[in-house]
């Protein structure tokens, strides 16, 4: 009880900080809002040149956009900044958040969450309203369900690569952009149907590091359309359980990490 | 409160051996120290850079592991047992900011009550004490990142204090403030420390924090203990003396000598002389010295702390 | 404070122009110098460059497939995958991102040390970012190339001039680039805090410079207005427009002669822009 009030204490300071500069959080909401805007019209500008990519429209295409640009945004919000460990390391300052008496990562979230990415979560849900309004979805209980926990386990998905990231910066400094690869990566490449990739590139990246079940599968699953790489039409329910599997790995890595630094200092 | 036995702390360096490769060398920043300090102590922890100060302090708040030996602090083990200990010890980096960057300083101050669970009725008690000793008042509500170093300083003084903690450990506090804001914390913790409830360990590098606050002080070199007791203890231990440096009317004839006492410099062609005492006390020597010669003035030097620490490193190291 | 450093020599029209080159080449070699000490940083780079191509490369040639006629916006495959690699390795070279120094300088005020020196900010901060383009030259191009090569086949210059026309058009992308930047940090001069204006920028830069898409695959008036009214195609897509031979040799030189314009124009600016910071503190003291 006292753990929760005082987390809610972390994210109320960071919530009068943030605000405390007006026009620049409102000029860096703006700005964020319209990155992930970007990410969607490049999608658009794509479809200009071509009728079909990879073999799906541009409305089916939007669907695994939505389900991507609302669950990497709502993880970007939430656990986003961790990318900045790395700083934290180089200058010490985790050793100021080391004597304080609650855990690790929940104060380096809550210190610096990036509330001026709250706009794109608009955007976000937009686009994945939109890919519904544009697709004619054959509504079941088990597809409103997937419309629910997609779009979450995807979140859950990219915080927990957000994390995998960024502890790399307890063993190597300055692996800040190698982290950007999986991460901004991971969204890019979860965006267009994974049949635009190259075969050993879309195994690696769909089912060695789990991408495809962001939003590919599930997507495919909505829209009632078989997969043309194969994996039967369950496959779209799976992600949930990939989610919590990589969570899962995150989480001891993330421990690995902090031990790892309490004994060489850095 | 505090315990250290045998602790050793050790590092992988890589080391450039030839063109391409690169040697693994185990280095060791605290190489078995043992201390106890007990409640209500206040010890000065010193060395020269890289002695091992910082990272004995790591070991000792939780932040880093030690590779071998034993550490507790206040009954708890600093690593395993973090968050607990977090609660009854306050830290303070000199470089590291426990505050809040972008909101005024009293907002830090309320929000470290429920960081750290404090009843608010202690939290008020503590802070106002804070207020008045430190003179807080004045900026209370200035964003942190607004106040001048010295102000900053008071504030994470109050920040590491706010919880009431055991044992307080200071890392650096005055490193960088001005003449005014050094004599404010150095007659703060002072004042703390003659309560009695609280457990002091301080590093520094201004040796005039040590003289005015502790009693005990600690040197450290290349990861051992090198002294442990009082200030006139080290001046004992490494012979430090008291000099006498008159001004002489005419200078001193030749062949003459004090007993117990070496000259140990003539300027201004005789017409001022140093001797070191050693086996006389000064009251005698300035007797011995006045019926011998006409003196027109006189003063006895007491040993400077950062002579003998200065020597003191040098004899350890083994460099001249 | 080697800021303060009085030694260094003038860049002056009174001077001897060979005094002034050393200079310039002094201020270059420390910029490359600089990064070179991030190799760390330069390999995890170049890591996510690649990863980044692999995305952009499979997704264009998709597009290309299921293109009419499979050449959306004029390119071939083989052109796009080239646009796509060399874009990857000429992004770090061009360094659009990723620039705050200026601003940080000129917020903590360290900017003054920069201000009485014998050389113009301008000057000095180009003199080093050519240098750190140099050493991006050298160190971040080649591996996404190569990788490019290996996996997708790319297109080589079949026309002479083509690879002096790239060289120049590379030089003046930096430079673009460079100005651009120093202009969005000069803000700071001005603004409390050039956070939002660097945002702005990054965002911006990266799309409208054809990072994520080659900008012929929008919509003709728009791409047209781009090139005409912004620098910013200058600083990616005409340079790797020239390489993969998109266009005509005479439109290409066309191309890379607007680039020059711009370059100009934005050099100019930058340094009223600075000339006028420079008043204003010395009015208000800072």
């Amino acid at each position: 009880m006292g753990e929760l009030r005082a987390y809610a204490a972390l994210f109320g300071g960071r919530l009068r900080s943030a605000t405390a500069y007006r026009t620049s959080f409102a000029v860096e909401m703006v700005t964020n809002a319209a990155g992930t805007l970007i990410d969607v019209v490049t999608v658009f500008v794509l479809y200009r040149a071509a009728a079909s990519v990879g073999g799906f429209t541009l409305d089916e295409a939007l669907m695994m956009t939505g389900i991507t640009a609302f669950a990497f945004v709502l993880a970007d919000l939430t656990v986003g900044n961790i990318d900045q460990l790395e700083t934290y390391v180089r200058t010490g300052r985790l050793d100021a958040v080391l004597v304080r008496p609650l855990a690790v990562l929940p104060q380096l979230i809550l210190a610096d969450l990036p509330l001026r990415k709250l706009m794109r979560l608009a955007v976000g849900t937009g686009v994945l309203g939109l890919a519904l309004a544009r697709n004619d979805v054959d509504w079941t209980p088990a597809r409103a369900l997937l419309l629910v926990t997609a779009p979450i386990s995807g979140a859950v998905f990219f915080g927990a690569i957000f994390v995998l990231s960024a502890a790399s910066a307890f063993w190597w400094i300055d692996s800040g952009k190698l982290g950007h690869g999986f991460t901004y990566g991971g969204r890019d490449f979860t965006s267009y149907p994974i049949t635009v990739y190259g075969s050993w590139f879309r195994t690696l990246f769909a089912y060695g590091l789990g991408f495809g079940f962001v939003s590919y599968q599930p997507a495919l699953t909505l829209l009632g359309r078989a997969d043309p790489l194969g994996l039967p039409s369950w496959a779209g329910y799976l992600s949930p359980l990939i989610a919590l599997v990589v969570s899962a790995i995150a989480a001891v890595v993330w421990r690995l990490g902090v031990r790892h630094y309490r004994s060489t200092g850095s | 409160m505090i315990e250290m036995r045998e602790l050793r702390k050790t590092f992988t360096v890589r080391v450039k051996a030839g063109r391409l490769r690169r040697e693994k060398r185990e280095v060791a920043a605290v190489d078995g120290v043992s201390l106890s300090i007990a409640r209500g102590e206040m010890v000065g922890y010193i060395g020269p850079n890289g002695a091992g100060k910082s990272t004995t302090l790591k070991m000792l708040t939780g932040v880093l592991s030690p590779t071998s030996g034993e550490v507790s602090v206040s009954g708890l083990r600093p690593v395993p047992q973090r968050t607990r200990l977090a609660l009854r010890i306050g830290v303070v980096f000199g470089q590291r900011s426990q505050l809040w960057w972008d909101l005024p300083l009293g907002e830090s101050f309320r929000l470290l009550r429920y960081v750290y669970r404090v009843p608010a009725a202690e939290h008020e008690a503590r802070l106002r004490r804070c207020r008045q000793l430190l003179d807080l008042d004045a900026f209370l509500d200035t964003p942190v990142r607004q106040l001048s170093l010295g102000q900053r300083m008071r504030g994470e003084l109050t920040a590491a204090l706010l919880h009431g903690p055991e044992v307080l450990f200071l890392d650096e506090p005055t490193i960088g403030l001005d003449v005014v804001s050094k004599q404010a914390v150095r007659s703060f913790l002072g004042e703390l420390g003659r309560t009695g409830d609280v457990t002091l360990v301080l590093t520094t590098h201004d040796l005039a924090d040590i003289e005015r606050l502790c009693r005990r002080l600690v040197v450290i070199d290349h990861g051992h203990v090198v002294h442990d007791g009082t200030i006139e203890q080290l001046h004992a231990r490494y012979g430090s003396r008291r000099r006498l440096v008159a001004d002489l009317d005419v200078p001193l004839p030749p062949g003459f000598t004090l007993p117990g006492a070496t000259m140990t410099s003539t300027e201004a062609d005789g017409h001022r002389v140093t001797f070191t005492l050693e086996s006389i006390a000064a009251g005698a020597a300035v007797a011995a010295l006045v019926t011998a010669a006409q003196v027109r003035d006189l003063s006895v030097v007491e040993p400077e702390i950062e002579d003998v620490v200065a020597r003191l490193y040098t004899d350890v190291s083994g460099a001249p | 404070m080697d800021a303060l450093d009085a030694s260094v020599p003038a860049i002056s029209p009174r001077r001897p122009i060979g005094a002034s080159v050393a200079t310039f080449r002094a201020l270059m070699g420390s910029g490359f110098r600089r990064y070179a000490t991030y190799r760390q940083a330069t390999i995890a780079g170049t890591f996510t460059n690649i990863v980044f191509g692999f995305l952009r490369c499979y997704v264009l040639l998709a597009v290309a497939a299921g293109a009419a006629g499979g050449a959306p916006g004029g390119y071939d495959a083989r052109q796009l995958a080239t646009f796509v690699w060399v874009g990857q390795g000429l992004l770090n070279v061009v360094g659009i991102w990723g620039w705050g120094d200026l601003a940080d300088r000129i917020r903590t005020g360290d900017i003054v040390a920069d201000l009485v020196r014998p050389v113009s900010p301008v000057t000095a901060y180009l003199a080093a970012d050519l240098g750190r383009a140099a050493h991006a030259l050298l160190t971040r191009v080649g591996p996404p190339v190569l990788v490019g090569a290996l996996f997708f086949p790319l297109a080589t210059p079949s026309r002479w001039q083509t690879v002096p026309l790239f060289a120049v058009s590379v030089l003046l992308a930096v430079i673009a680039s460079f100005t651009c930047r120093y202009l969005v940090n000069a803000t700071a001069y001005w603004l409390d805090d050039a956070r939002g204006p660097l945002m702005f920028w990054t965002l911006g830069s990266g799309v409208l410079a054809g990072l994520y898409f080659p900008l012929r695959l929008l919509p003709d008036w728009l791409a047209v207005t781009l090139w005409v009214a912004t620098p910013l195609p200058g600083l990616l897509q005409t340079p790797l427009d020239v390489l993969i031979e998109r266009d005509q040799p005479a439109l290409q030189a066309g191309l890379v002669a607007l680039q020059a314009v711009w370059a100009a124009i934005m050099l100019a600016l930058a340094h009223w822009v600075q000339r006028r910071a420079e008043r204003r503190l010395v009015v208000q003291g800072g």
